[in-house]
């Protein structure tokens, strides 16, 4: 349990140091899609609900946080909690629906009511169609603190970050992630145990949905703009890569993942170019072939094996 | 023979010295922000512009540095960078981002792909760096997201659409139907070419929406076939454009009627083919076989790239030469001092012969209305196009009258 707690400890600590010593802007990105990658890991990890429409709500929050903070005037903090709601909305729509299908069937809906909501936001004015939503300012935070040095923004992002996988890290650890677990196993016998499961399902795509949204918001304040692309299903299929290589159903795993796939896309494009999507389709193929726990579960399985089994 | 060399030597310290000295007291005539003046090439090296853009615009960038290395011989570096935007606002945007912070970027160019562009924009205004977008078509980048540091150097919506919308009412294809894609960008273009069509007394018999990235285009097109307009234009772009063009072809609906294009490069006519794309009618800003100045650059391009430059290539090209042009004159690379130099001199080179900067960050120059040959008429390679009429520059873009732009006094 110390050791646990020094663990995330040293990793606080390194969030805290991280913009000394990379370029910020890059961290944040990396944080946004960290935890756009939690979210989603909360579903197909814990809940065994590969939605494959999760770019839907990365982009709707966007939009209303650029939307309410540009036209609307709405302060940061406050065009960001909007934008959480809205997400969450979506996603008790679209789980509502969703959720009386499983397997294949769930993975297309979700990727056909995303395809909805992607061509909503390709014909709707105020989105400003493929140019994208620009210029959405940054703001100050609670009117106090300017958001548009780069630092504070940074840090407001680290907390939003952490308050989030705070949140991601106790339902899966409470008795409702147990029993979303146990769905996941085997879902006739939760069902048998008297679990109301296609409840428990929705909550969990809601909250999913919800957290999704927050990291899309997030990464509006940061880029200050919308575009289609965070809407668009290469989104989604590019979380459930993150996901997969980072390790699906480990609480870190999305995190690298996230991190690794990012910071490929950034410091590659300008060494390699045009081979940038063969690489990822190379690491892909990689990881499905070679290490399917993913980073994270493949170094906590050699940890194990080394060490014993946990007392 | 020891003195000799003693002799040798002094004379080589002193000649280094002296050349030393020399670049030294030039030096302080350049204020530059970092050790080099830092040229970015953003551009789509992997997707579907990747053809129009991508390492093309990087070579005619070094071309534009070299030629202005051997006309001009700075004492100071000049480097080219460039990156990969994927067609992403937000990878693009970073990437610029880190770059001014990170490496000293003074200028960005190429950035096909308007959300790329429009987010670059912002990027360069905040920091307070130069953007000479070349490859974006939006007009928004000179009207309402115009800024100070941002100049549109080639062509956009409204150009092409009354290039080719005016002119084509001119020659007698008066009866309009259109083809357009089903979002903001082909109703922009659908919309600017109408009222084109309208004013020179043409008159548009109709319209019909196609879902962006469509693979089927045979209703659409009989439907346009049924219209009977003489013209149909093709509101559209990349994919569509070409799976259109191709429909039309095995339709034979371009036997009595004619298309055209509204947004084409030469890159997709080299695709498709000159048999199926033959007597469309388009607009272009560049076209390399227009006269003895583009033929020598393109040849040039050529021999490098192993293709004839697109308008974008050579607007590249002209972008990168006229900015290096700018700071050696303005002696700094202080982006206001160098926009104010860029929208003072004429902007003149083997790609834009004459052009000049507006207020509003619009670089006016000649278009060129163009039509693709017959198969039989091309008598070399890349030999594609007649030159049915330039287009001057007065005429060719959104009047400065017009401009939502805020930098403009009105």
């Amino acid at each position: 349990m110390d050791r646990k707690l020094l663990g995330y400890g040293a990793l606080l600590a390194f969030g805290l140091a991280a913009p000394f010593l990379m370029y910020p802007v890059l961290v944040m990105k990396v944080l946004c899609f960290a935890l756009f990658a939690c979210a989603f890991n909360l579903l197909i990890g814990y809940t065994g609900l590969l939605s494959f429409g999760h770019a839907c709500f990365l982009g709707t929050a966007g939009y209303v946080a650029g939307h309410s903070i540009k036209v609307w005037g709405f302060p940061p903090e406050l065009g960001l909690i909007t934008a959480t709601l809205a997400a969450a909305g979506l996603g008790w729509a679209v789980g509502s629906l969703a959720i009386r299908r499983s397997g294949i069937y769930f993975a297309m809906i979700t990727l056909a009511l995303a395809q909805m909501v992607y061509f909503f936001f390709l014909q709707t004015p105020f989105t400003g169609g493929e140019d994208g939503l620009q210029g959405v300012p940054r703001g100050k935070l609670l009117g106090v603190i300017d958001l548009t040095d780069d630092y504070a923004l940074y840090y407001f992002v680290l907390a939003i970050f952490v308050f989030a996988f705070w949140l991601i890290h106790r339902t899966i650890h409470s008795p409702f992630g147990q029993i979303l677990k146990a769905i996941r196993e085997n879902e006739a016998r939760a069902i048998s145990l008297g679990y109301d499961v296609a409840k428990y399902k929705l909550l969990a795509f809601v909250l999913s949905a919800g957290l999704a949204g927050l990291a899309g918001a997030t990464k509006t304040l940061v880029f200050r703009f919308a575009t289609l692309t965070d809407a668009h299903w290469h989104t989604s299929g590019e979380v459930v890569l993150m996901t997969l290589v980072g390790g699906m159903g480990t609480v870190f795993g999305p995190v690298v993942g996230a991190a690794i796939i990012v910071t490929l896309q950034n410091e590659l494009a300008d060494k390699v170019g045009s081979l940038v999507t063969t690489i990822m389709g190379a690491i892909f193929v990689l990881c499905v072939l070679l290490f399917r726990r993913g980073i994270v579960g493949e170094a906590m399985a050699l940890y194990q094996r080394m060490v014993g089994p946990r007392p | 023979m020891k003195q000799k060399l003693i002799g040798v030597l002094v004379g080589a310290a002193l000649a280094a010295c002296s050349t030393g000295a020399l670049a030294q007291a030039k030096a302080p005539a350049m204020k530059l922000s970092g050790e080099a003046v830092k040229i970015g090439v953003l551009s789509d090296m992997s997707g579907l512009y990747s053809d129009l853009g991508g390492q093309g615009s990087v070579i005619a960038a070094q071309m534009a540095v070299d030629d202005f290395k051997e006309q001009a011989k700075p004492a100071y570096k000049i480097d080219v960078v460039s990156a990969d935007h994927q067609n992403k606002a937000d990878v693009g945007a970073a990437k610029v981002r880190e770059w001014i912070d990170r490496e000293g970027v003074d200028m960005v160019t190429d950035v096909l792909n308007s959300a790329v562009a429009l987010a670059t924009a912002k990027v360069v205004a905040e920091k307070k760096r130069i953007l000479l977008d070349v490859g974006a078509a939006s007009t928004r980048l000179t009207n309402e997201d115009c800024n100070p540091y941002t100049v549109h150097w080639m062509y956009d919506t409204y150009a092409l659409a009354n290039g080719t919308g005016k002119a084509i009412v001119k020659q007698g294809g008066d009866s309009w139907f259109f083809l357009t894609a089903d979002y903001a960008f082909g109703h922009s273009l659908e919309k600017d070419t109408a009222e084109v069509v309208k004013a020179n007394g043409g008159k548009v018999l109709g319209q019909v929406r196609h879902p962006l990235s469509a693979a089927d285009f045979s209703s659409f097109l009989l439907q346009a076939q049924s219209s009977k307009a003489k013209i149909i234009g093709l509101a559209n772009a990349g994919g569509d454009t070409i799976n259109a063009i191709k429909a039309a072809a095995e339709f034979g609906i371009t036997k009595n009627q004619s298309l055209a294009g509204l947004l084409v490069f030469i890159t997709d006519v080299h695709s498709i083919t000159l048999n199926v794309a033959q007597g469309m009618l388009l607009t272009e800003g560049f076209y390399w076989d227009f006269n003895d100045q583009t033929r020598a650059f393109s040849k040039r391009f050529f021999a490098k790239a192993k293709k004839e430059p697109t308008m974008n290539h050579a607007g590249v090209y002209s972008a990168t030469l006229n900015y290096l042009r700018a700071i050696q004159a303005a002696g700094t690379d202080d982006a206001d001092a160098v926009m104010a130099q860029l929208k003072k001199m004429k902007i003149s080179d083997p790609v834009i012969q004459s052009g000049q900067i507006r207020a509003d960050g619009r670089l006016v120059h000649d278009m060129y209305l163009l039509q693709v040959k017959k198969p039989a008429e091309s008598k070399y390679p890349w030999d594609y196009y007649h030159v049915k009429a330039v287009i001057p520059a007065a005429e060719a873009f959104q009047p400065l009258s017009l401009s939502r732009c805020p930098l403009v006094k009105k």
